[in-house]
């Protein structure tokens, strides 16, 4: 196979006259996990649809494993797993027999099945599940279970849309664990998600918003170069008040809350930093608000994704 | 592995899946083997048209031998009940009000009399019509009984005069297939192949629907599997639970109702197979508009209703207005129904049948196959 697993060129779907998803390129390598973010309704299950070849893209193109996505549907999914957010699988059969049924769908034979069944439970740890009827089973195995009945067919690329939503974050540590087996096999992971922890974690970020790529790259790319400004974090116990002040002020742009803390961009530049955080204590202190801790933070994704749908925001006219 | 062999492989795992699910669906799988015997048994007693024990409400006023006469000849001949006797003819009008008689028989004051003088006496007969068809064998039973004794009476008074009694017109009735016209005999069949359709198309078109609405048909449609190999593999199971509901309903039909079974099973057998291509393609059709299973049920339901009106199998086509005749020739189950009835009833086999069978064959073909396409471009 030639090229990367994935790879779309000006990938554009419109629902009448909605743009769902426009002009987005994409290529993703052999064996990373790539994160593909973006805020619900953003346009990210209409892409993987696309590349999934469940939908036909209203103009550009793409191919997945090498496959045109609009006119060689089968091949591609025949060498792609995917894994839903919701829970598809039949909860009214055992675990066993949802493997069995999943293999033979793809084709593989009885013969070989036994194996490859071995292997994905022992891949999954559902070992002495083998017999429970799946709908016995927690979110956490459920979504275990979902994982190993997609790649039962060895697929090149596998799929995950919101893989872990609703799961509890230790079964979501040990799915993710299982991505990253995965993916030191050679599988390539296209992730979909929300938790910007799981983002940190990703070989490499598309940022979708509005339809839009509006940035991607290694997580480390995307903070070094999309990040406009310089983050600083206040801890208060006002915090609401806090909130109005430095909106008021005009050394600050983008004042959003982080949790129980105060995140506020600055452009100022670099060696005016510091002299920007005083005059914030000496307002605040002006107005009565005590301030626990100030200080300059390096940005985290979420500051960068929140910095960069309100630069598409103010961008749009509309 | 060839194209083929990976069709079977598909389709014996969708079917295997279909018939685990089944298995530990006790819901389903009442309806699918209990449901036909149970409606079958309860519409085998219900839908009877046979007259038996008619109420009646009676008010003689002559009290003489010849009106009790007249009543003796009604209630003897078994198909009517004397429930009371009332002494007016507003009691008989309120019994019959209330339901709690069918026919009022008045007898004025004078029968006996005016019989014994040789003129003409008179007897009245009231008959609740509001179910038009039951009353009209009502009427007719009735009418035979009265004109029979008057038909004894003249002949008595006849002999009496001299002359030879005679009837001018001897009647030979002979009532083919059914020889002692019980109703159940020709409703039972019908039943059977209601009972075979609404089974067929309700399971079909759920099992299918249950997988849109749990989402685990999203889960298919991104793997490779083809659309007709989805089809064939959910079709299978309930072909096969189908066939076997023909021969526990063809059972409690012989066995339990004790309706000869006049034609070859095989033969009835063969032919429910090819109607269920019918229903199995209705059903299949019902799913791809449907989202939910009572959307489905509610579909089902609305679609069966007038088929049976139309198929001929409660009323016959014959008196149906000529326009919604013809239209009764799109719908597959009167066909149907005319082969059950004529297998059951007259034996009859191939020679005759084949019209209705082909008939069958090409509604089951142009069904199934306008359904397989529409849901492969709904799943596609």
């Amino acid at each position: 196979m030639t090229g990367n697993p994935v790879e779309a060129i000006n990938l554009r779907r419109l629902f009448g006259d909605f743009i769902a998803v426009d002009n987005i390129n994409l290529s993703v390598r052999q064996g990373e996990v790539f994160g593909f973010l973006g805020p619900n309704g953003a346009g990210k299950t209409t892409t993987v649809k696309m590349l999934c070849g469940l939908l036909l893209p209203s103009s550009g193109s793409a191919t997945v494993a090498g496959f045109d996505i609009a006119t060689q549907p089968d091949d591609v999914k025949r060498s792609i797993g995917y894994m839903s957010q919701k829970f598809s699988l039949y909860s009214d059969l055992t675990v066993s027999e949802n493997i069995d049924f999943f293999g033979n769908i793809y084709g593989i034979a009885n013969s070989r099945l036994t194996s490859r069944k071995r292997e994905i439970i022992r891949l999954t740890g559902l070992e002495g599940r083998e017999n429970t009827i799946t709908s016995a089973l927690s979110v956490g195995w459920k979504q275990r279970l979902a994982l190993g009945c997609s790649v039962i067919h060895e697929p090149k690329i596998l799929f995950l849309d919101e893989p872990t939503a609703g799961v509890d974050p230790d079964s979501r540590r040990m799915f993710w664990d299982l991505i990253y087996n995965l993916a030191q096999k050679g599988m390539t992971m296209f992730v979909t998600t929300h938790y910007m922890d799981e983002a940190e974690n990703c070989t490499r970020l598309g940022f979708i918003y509005n339809g839009k790529m509006v940035a991607s790259g290694t997580p480390l790319e995307i903070k070094r170069t999309r990040m406009k400004g310089t983050i600083i974090e206040l801890d208060t116990d006002a915090p609401s008040e806090a909130l109005g002040i430095l909106r008021d002020m005009p050394v600050t742009n983008e004042v959003s809350f982080f949790g129980r803390l105060i995140h506020a961009v600055t452009m100022a530049a670099p060696e005016a930093v510091p002299r920007t955080v005083d005059s914030i204590t000496l307002s605040l202190k002006q107005h009565g608000i005590p301030v626990n801790r100030i200080t300059t933070i390096p940005p985290s994704l979420e500051d960068i994704f929140i910095s960069l749908i309100q630069q598409e925001d103010s961008r749009e006219p509309s | 592995m060839t194209s083929w062999q990976l069709f079977l492989l598909r389709v014996k795992a969708i079917a295997r899946k279909e018939f685990i699910q089944l298995r530990r669906d006790p819901r389903m799988l009442f309806i699918a083997f209990m449901a036909p015997i149970i409606q079958l048994t309860l519409f085998g007693y219900a839908a009877t048209l046979d007259v038996k024990s008619v109420p009646v409400v009676v008010c003689d006023m002559d009290q003489s031998m010849q009106s009790r006469a007249v009543l003796n000849a009604v209630t003897s001949s078994g198909y009517f009940d004397i429930e009371s006797r009332v002494p007016s003819v507003r009691d008989v009008r309120r019994s019959i009000d209330d339901g709690d008689a069918m026919v009022g028989i008045v007898i004025p004051d004078g029968l006996e009399r005016d019989i014994n003088a040789g003129k003409k006496a008179h007897i009245q007969t009231i008959i609740d019509g509001s179910n038009a068809i039951y009353a009209t064998m009502v009427r007719s039973y009735l009418e035979r009984i009265i004109t029979n004794r008057a038909l004894d009476l003249s002949a008595v008074e006849m002999s009496r005069n001299g002359y030879k009694p005679y009837t001018p017109l001897d009647i030979q009735q002979r009532v083919w297939y059914n020889p002692t016209l019980k109703s159940r005999d020709f409703m039972v069949p019908g039943v059977f192949a209601l009972v075979l359709m609404i089974i067929s198309t309700v399971l079909t078109s759920m099992a299918i629907v249950k997988e849109k609405e749990r989402g685990t048909i999203e889960q298919l449609i991104v793997t490779p599997i083809k659309p007709l190999e989805l089809i064939a593999g959910k079709l299978l199971p309930f072909a096969i639970i189908s066939l076997i509901d023909i021969t526990l309903v063809t059972m409690v039909a012989v066995f339990w109702f004790r309706i000869p079974l006049h034609g070859s099973f095989a033969l009835l057998f063969l032919l429910s197979a090819l109607f269920m291509l019918t229903t199995l393609g209705l059903g299949l059709l019902i799913s791809t508009v449907s989202r939910t299973q009572q959307q489905a049920m509610m579909i089902s339901l609305l679609l069966i209703m007038p088929i049976i009106l139309l198929s001929g199998v409660m009323s016959p086509i014959e008196n149906m207005p000529i326009g919604v005749q013809y239209f009764t020739l799109l719908i597959p189950l009167r066909y149907f129904i005319v082969i059950v009835r004529s297998i059951f009833m007259k034996g009859s086999g191939m020679s005759i049948l084949w019209p209705d069978a082909l008939a069958l064959a090409a509604f089951g073909i142009v069904l199934f196959l306008l359904s397989v396409s529409r849901f492969n471009k709904r799943i596609g």
